[in-house]
C-alpha cells in the first residue's frame, strides 16, 4: 500500500487532504467516513512514509497542527479538523 | 497474536480497573494496530500515535502510555479509546476523540536524533531530576511530563549521586 495516495471519489468540490497513520483506529473510522461520502482525497498514512518523507510531511502538518496528531484533515489549505468530528468532517465536505 | 494483545490489554484494564473499548471495530482495530507496532518496533506503541522506533523516546507512549491514568480521569478513556471509565464502557456513544496530551516536542526531538542516545557502558540506567519539584526518575530518557508537577521533559535533568 503506498503512503501517499489519491483516493477516488466522485465529490470532487473541495481539496481534501488526510494526514493518518495506518495503525489509528480513529484514522480508519475517518477514512471509512469519507469514502462512505464518496469524496475525493489525498491519503498520507504518516507511518508509512520513509524518514526523508516523515521530515518534510511533518513540517506541513505542523503549519496546519501544532500538536502532530491523527487523524488531521486538512480541507482547501485553510480548514482543519482535528480528530475524527464527525459532525465537522460532513459540515465542512457538504456545505 | 492478535488473541495474546486481547489478554495482555484485557488483563492491564482488570489489574487497574478499567473497561476495554465498547466500540467492537474500534476495539479490534486497535488491537491489529498494537500487533502492527509490536512487529515493526518491537514494543506495542501507541496505534493513534506516530512513534518514532526509538525505544528511549518512544518509552512514554507504550501502550498502557503515561498519559492514560490521566485521560480516564479527565475523559473517561484514553488518547486511543483503548481503556475507558465504567460510565464510557456502559454508554459507547461517549467515545470521541479527545485532545492530545503527548508534549509533540518528544516526537519531533526523536525524528531529529534518529539514533538512541548513547550510554558509556558499564554505566547505569541515569537518574533524572525534576528542576520544578525534584521528583526523581531512573529511566533511560528524562519522563515527557513529570507526573507530579507536570513539568515537560526540558526541566528534567541528569542527576549526579557524587558529593564532590
Ligand atoms: S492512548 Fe490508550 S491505546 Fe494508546 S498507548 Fe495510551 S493506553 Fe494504549
Amino acid at each position: 500500500m503506498d503512503a501517499i495516495k489519491k483516493v477516488e471519489g466522485d465529490k470532487k468540490d473541495h481539496e481534501v487532504k488526510l494526514f493518518a497513520l495506518s495503525t489509528c483506529g480513529w484514522c480508519k473510522k475517518t477514512k471509512k467516513l469519507l469514502a462512505d461520502m464518496d469524496v475525493e482525497y489525498e491519503c498520507i498514512d504518516f507511518d508509512k512514509l520513509d524518514s526523508d518523507e516523515k521530515k518534510e510531511m511533518r513540517e506541513e502538518l505542523k503549519e496546519h497542527n501544532p500538536s502532530l496528531s491523527f487523524p488531521t484533515i486538512i480541507v482547501d489549505d485553510d480548514c482543519v479538523i482535528i480528530g475524527f468530528k464527525k459532525d465537522e468532517i460532513k459540515e465542512a465536505l457538504e456545505g | 497474536m492478535s488473541e495474546k494483545m486481547r489478554e495482555y490489554v484485557e488483563k492491564d484494564a482488570d489489574e487497574n480497573s478499567y473497561y476495554v473499548c465498547p466500540d467492537p471495530d474500534l476495539y479490534e482495530d486497535l488491537l491489529e494496530g498494537l500487533v502492527e507496532n509490536q512487529e515493526r518496533y518491537g514494543y506495542p506503541s501507541c496505534p493513534c500515535r506516530q512513534a518514532s522506533g526509538l525505544k528511549t523516546y518512544d518509552a512514554d507512549i507504550i501502550c498502557p502510555c503515561e498519559y492514560r491514568d490521566a485521560d480516564v480521569d479527565e475523559f473517561g478513556m484514553c488518547y486511543c479509546g483503548l481503556f475507558v471509565s465504567e460510565e464510557v464502557s456502559e454508554e459507547p456513544d461517549k467515545l470521541e476523540p479527545i485532545p492530545e496530551r503527548r508534549p509533540p516536542e518528544i516526537l519531533e526531538a526523536a525524528m531529529d536524533a534518529e539514533e538512541e542516545p548513547e550510554l558509556e557502558e558499564g554505566e547505569d540506567i541515569p537518574v533524572w531530576r525534576c528542576k520544578v519539584c525534584g521528583y526523581l526518575a531512573a529511566r533511560e530518557g528524562p519522563p515527557p511530563i513529570c507526573p507530579i508537577c507536570k513539568a515537560k521533559a526540558d526541566r528534567f535533568e541528569r542527576f549526579n549521586f557524587s558529593t564532590g
